[in-house]
């Protein structure tokens, strides 16, 4: 069947498999490779990208089930003001040790500090901690995570 | 792991009529929601179904309105919205502490509030809360709408009343006052984790009297399950500690649970006692 959706800000149109994960769809149809294959039921967040802004991980969605909907990767954010903030801190803050959950993980927390400066999330350490709850890092850099995060939020006056 | 692409037809009807009809004629069809629960057993080879129907498309399955006297929840809204709605966080406050212990931010994002109570795990969180609010689920089918009250919902174990082409609409909890609640979720680790034992507590006092309160356990039965004779036992006593202990101690005979992969029998009965405890007396703000 055929699919369209907006993939980093442009239109894409995949024949698939009904049954196709979207995991399958980006890495193996479409060439997208910072999104990881993991667990594969949706205990890691390797596989994490943003459904309309929103984190959710695509081991466990369809590639049916986002028609006509926005799915964003880190390849589409290089030239994010915000995002860069954040990538920089990331490597300033030593966040990243072996990188597999490194895209995801960039694209939870940036996701996270979207909301904090829509209003609906609060800016705090809990608040951090609780967004990447569902991110896995086998190598533990959470602590560092967590210091970038807070450096970017109060780094940015003004908002994205 | 599991590779291979899953061979199954796909339906994404627009109607809750449609749905209906696809549910009735397409041969071994399911309702996928949010595909937390049901991709994860598909890939798994635990259920198998040739069909799915997506209902993520059915406006009327979606979203949370304050109706005056009660609060109706589409079947299809996501656990997030949950969390993030003012009308949740006002009067089911109780709901959005367990819904906000579910999974992971990327899951709640995906999964419903219908596909878990459908799904019918016995550590389906939601469950308790609702089961202590006296939830009202509205079901639509081939033969029209039923009102099921959530505490004939679950009816054994990975089993609810919902027949041949039923979709689970919506969910409507009458307002009613309690002035004081409790949600205890025990998991493996603090969070992201399915629940060894969970408890919610909803409670009204008068003075020092208990005028009624509801007590909902999970993982600890069949199916989650409300601990009636513990609150036959409080309903109209007054609070004291041996009296909260009696509670505990009759809810602990009300269990029935199994050894698994998370805890043992045993465990969940002493935990039962335990956070029957702590519940009550968070509550009941009495320590
Ligand atoms: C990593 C991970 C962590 C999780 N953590 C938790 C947790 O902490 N607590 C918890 O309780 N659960 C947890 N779950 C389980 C799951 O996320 C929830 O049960 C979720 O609410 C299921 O909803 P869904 O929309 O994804 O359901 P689906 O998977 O789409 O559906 C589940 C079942 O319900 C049926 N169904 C769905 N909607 C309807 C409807 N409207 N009418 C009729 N039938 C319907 C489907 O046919 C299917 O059989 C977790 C799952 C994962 C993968
Ligand atoms: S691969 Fe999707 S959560 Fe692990
Ligand atoms: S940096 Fe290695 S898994 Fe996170």
């Amino acid at each position: 069947m055929r699919v369209s959706f907006r993939l980093n800000g442009s239109w894409v149109s995949v024949d698939v498999e009904p049954g196709e994960i979207l995991l399958d769809t980006l890495r193996l149809r479409l060439g997208i490779r910072s999104v990881k294959r993991g667990c594969e039921r949706g205990e890691c967040g390797v596989c994490t990208v943003l459904l309309n802004g929103e984190p959710v991980v695509s081991c466990l969605l369809l590639t049916a089930q986002v028609d006509s909907m926005e799915v964003t990767t880190v390849e589409g954010l290089g030239s994010d003001p915000l995002f860069k903030d954040l990538a920089e801190e990331f490597a300033r803050r030593f966040s990243i040790q072996c990188g597999y959950c490194t895209p995801a993980i960039l694209l939870t927390t940036y996701a996270y500090i979207r909301k904090v400066y829509e209003g609906k999330r609060k800016a705090s350490v809990e608040e951090i901690v609780k967004a990447i709850e569902g991110n896995l890092c086998r190598c533990g850099t959470y602590p560092r995570v967590v210091r970038a995060v807070v450096n970017t939020l109060s780094r940015l006056t003004t908002a994205p | 792991m599991y590779y291979r692409v899953l061979q199954i037809k796909y339906f994404k009807p627009r109607t809750l009529e449609e749905a209906i009809e696809l549910l009735t004629k397409v041969r071994n069809s399911r309702v996928l929601a949010g595909g937390t629960d049901l991709l994860v057993d598909l890939k798994t080879g635990r259920v198998s179904a040739e069909a799915l129907v997506d209902v993520g498309a059915i406006r009327e399955l979606r979203g949370i309105e304050d109706l005056g006297d009660r609060i109706r929840i589409g079947a299809a809204t996501k656990l997030q919205e949950l969390v993030e709605s003012d009308v949740i966080a006002r009067e089911l406050p109780l709901l959005r502490k367990a819904v906000e212990s579910m999974g992971s931010w990327q899951i709640r994002n995906l999964a419903t509030v219908g596909g878990n109570l459908c799904n019918a795990s016995p550590a389906a969180d939601t469950a308790p809360p609702l089961l202590a609010y006296e939830a009202e689920l509205i079901i639509v089918g081939p033969r029209g709408t039923r009102v099921v009250p959530v505490t004939k919902f679950f009816t054994s174990y990975r089993r609810v009343a919902l027949e041949e082409g039923e979709i689970l609409k919506e969910i409507v909890v009458r307002k009613s006052t309690w002035s004081g609640w409790s949600y205890i979720k025990l998991g493996r680790r603090s969070g992201f984790t399915l629940s060894i034992v969970s408890v919610a507590v909803l409670a009204s006092t008068r003075g020092e009297v208990l005028e009624d309160v509801r007590i909902a356990l999970g993982s600890v039965a069949p199916t989650p399950i409300r601990a009636y004779k513990a609150e036959e036992y409080l309903r109209g006593r007054e609070v004291g500690l041996g009296v909260l202990e009696r509670a505990a101690e009759i809810a602990k005979e009300e269990v029935s649970p199994i050894d698994d992969v998370r805890a043992s029998a045993w465990y969940r009965r002493e935990m039962v006692y335990r956070l029957t405890l702590d519940a009550l007396k968070t509550s009941l703000r009495w320590s």
